[in-house]
């Protein structure tokens, strides 16, 4: 019986039963990420547990989330050495529930600018279904963890896409949850009206088991929402019989892989043989969520990644005066990306250029919330593609910023809508790349959601298929 | 709109950050592209529409001003570059 190819919830279950230990299973998880670690470069950081906590299961965590006393440096240079005095909320909530966190640390884009991990400090991660393809990001290094079977499940953040896109790319199941649900607190900020923490998992069921401890209210995130948390176990009912699901015909238009549109027409015909009634819907403000989100994500970027100045923690470039100390710092401690980003954050953002960018990009955003709210009065989810392609080479897009910024183009608008969004697995291509299967629905409707990729995933053996390593 | 190399250099100038000019040749070319796909946004009609700046319907999310446990000096200056007795040090600022 090889441990670490269980799901996590599968886990629990022998352990339960007595048919095994989390320490006869962290040991399996052990060998294997000394075997594979190398070849795909998922996590950044890692060391045993501490005594008292091999008798847990361990969650991987994205470099992002701040642990105590544990590294935690965003992937970037700028943050070498920074160990966090205090955990994040999420970390909290893992821990208490039973959970084991130490240093498990997962490889992704610098700050998570990026649709890749190509932009990590430490070197892109890779695709455990074909090496020589990225793992999608931000969160690369976590879907790669899971996917490869050398973690049982991970934490992730989603600010465009950065949770459901590597899911994607690398055959997993990965929740971006309503803005809100999760606490913010310790995520280091990219864009904060973006921001969500989620799982990225092996099925459906360990996905709403880790929603479960992650959700609820903390009056440390003033934008958490005070709303009860059901158990969103009992969500997860094969039966999908009358849900109304829509399709948006504007995510069926140019740029589609051809396999990838094959693949998800595959998926809504299951959902019609299921007994679920599928109609068209428009969401026809579309075309313009990318270029939104690249005014709006940037603008809180920069300002965000101003508390990185050599002051308080990270890299310090010595200078005569503070104003040099500064630009010293942060132009040898930012990666292209983040520069780029800064940049652009700082330029759409100055003196008469306000007007015409961020405040615009905001109206339209409010263009592109209400085009959901109305999708949303026809059906109770959506279903489309996760990335308009497979995983693409590594490199491939790395000169080339616009190309990489339009592989999001399906994610983003629900990070700008607010609302919750699942990556399935739905089938492959001829090469044997995974592709996945978005499932969107209304705010704090993440139960809706779980039903379907619930079904979805029980009438289906896509998330049972494993890369040969 | 166009973005030349000098308005570059003053944004990162504003923004803090250091380049050196192959960055800034290169990052004037590459938000140049960027800025011209960001123009479609000219497009849809917006005169009536308000901002979304949040998406959830929160304001003045307040609390009690009273004294709660929190980091202690010694915590919040754990990772300092540079620190002398509670404080964080810096190169000289006021001449």
């Amino acid at each position: 019986m090889e441990l670490f190819k269980l799901t996590a919830h599968e886990l629990q279950d022998k352990i339960k039963e007595g048919e095994t230990g989390s320490k006869e299973a962290w040991s399996a998880l052990e060998s294997r990420i000394k075997h594979l670690d190398s070849k795909f470069n998922s996590y950044v950081r890692r060391s045993n547990p501490g005594s008292g906590d091999s008798s847990r299961i361990p969650v991987a965590i994205k470099d992002n989330i701040c642990t105590e006393g544990l590294n935690t440096e965003c992937c970037s240079r700028i943050l070498q050495g920074f160990r966090p005095p205090y955990d994040a909320t999420v970390i909290s909530k893992l821990k208490s529930a039973g959970f084991s966190v130490f240093n498990l640390k997962t490889n992704m884009d610098e700050f998570a600018f990026g649709s890749s991990t190509e932009n990590s400090c430490f070197g892109p991660s890779r695709n455990p279904w074909n090496p020589e393809c990225v793992p999608g990001g931000s969160s690369g290094g976590s879907a790669a963890a899971v996917a490869s079977d050398q973690a049982f499940w991970a934490l992730g953040s989603d600010t465009g896409g950065s949770i459901r896109q590597p899911a994607s790319f690398c055959g997993i199941v990965g929740l971006k949850p309503t803005y809100g649900r999760v606490s913010r607190y310790g995520l280091i900020a990219f864009a904060s009206s973006l921001d969500q923490i989620g799982p990225l998992t092996k099925d459906v069921t360990d996905s709403a088991i880790i929603l479960n401890v992650i959700s609820g209210h903390d009056p440390n995130d003033a934008t958490s929402a005070d709303i009860p948390v059901p158990d969103y176990t009992d969500a997860l009912k094969n039966d999908v019989r009358g849900l109304k699901i829509g399709i948006p015909k504007e995510y069926f238009v140019e740029g589609i892989n051809p396999e990838v549109k094959k693949a998800i027409e595959e998926a809504i015909g299951k959902f019609k043989s299921l007994g679920a009634a599928v109609k068209e819907v428009s969401l026809p403000h579309t075309e313009y969520a990318v270029p939104v989100y690249y005014i709006v994500a940037t603008a809180e970027a920069s300002s965000n990644l101003a508390r990185f100045d050599g002051v308080q923690y990270g890299l310090r470039v010595k200078a005569d005066n503070i104003i040099d100390m500064y630009k010293k710092t942060r132009g040898a401690g930012f990666g292209d990306e983040a520069k780029r980003r800064v940049l652009l954050g700082t330029f759409v953002l100055s003196h008469g250029y306000y007007d015409a960018y961020y405040l615009r990009a905001l109206k339209v955003r409010t263009l592109i919330k209400e085009d959901f709210d109305r999708a949303f009065k026809e059906c109770d989810c959506i279903i489309a593609p996760t990335s308009p392609t497979p995983a693409f080479k590594i490199g491939e897009k790395a000169e080339d910023p616009l190309s990489m910024y339009l592989s999001d183009i399906y994610t983003i608008s629900a990070n700008l809508a607010g609302i919750p969004a699942i990556s399935v697995p739905c089938g492959f291509t001829r090469s044997g790349l995974p592709v996945g299967l978005q499932i969107m629905a209304k705010p704090f409707a993440e139960e809706t959601i779980f039903r379907a990729a619930f079904t979805y995933e029980q009438n289906t053996e896509w998330h049972k298929q494993k890369p040969r390593l | 709109m166009a973005i030349d190399r000098k308005t570059v250099e003053y944004v990162a100038h504003l923004a803090r950050i250091e380049l050196t000019p192959k960055e800034l040749e290169r990052l004037a070319h590459q938000l140049h592209d960027i800025l011209d796909f960001i123009d479609k946004l000219s497009r849809p009609d917006i005169c009536r529409i308000p901002p979304t700046s949040h998406i959830l319907p929160l304001s003045n999310i307040l609390r009690e001003d009273t004294p709660k446990p929190s980091l202690s000096a010694d915590k919040a200056l754990v990772n300092a570059p540079s620190r002398e007795a509670d404080f964080f040090s810096v190169p000289k600022v006021i001449e």
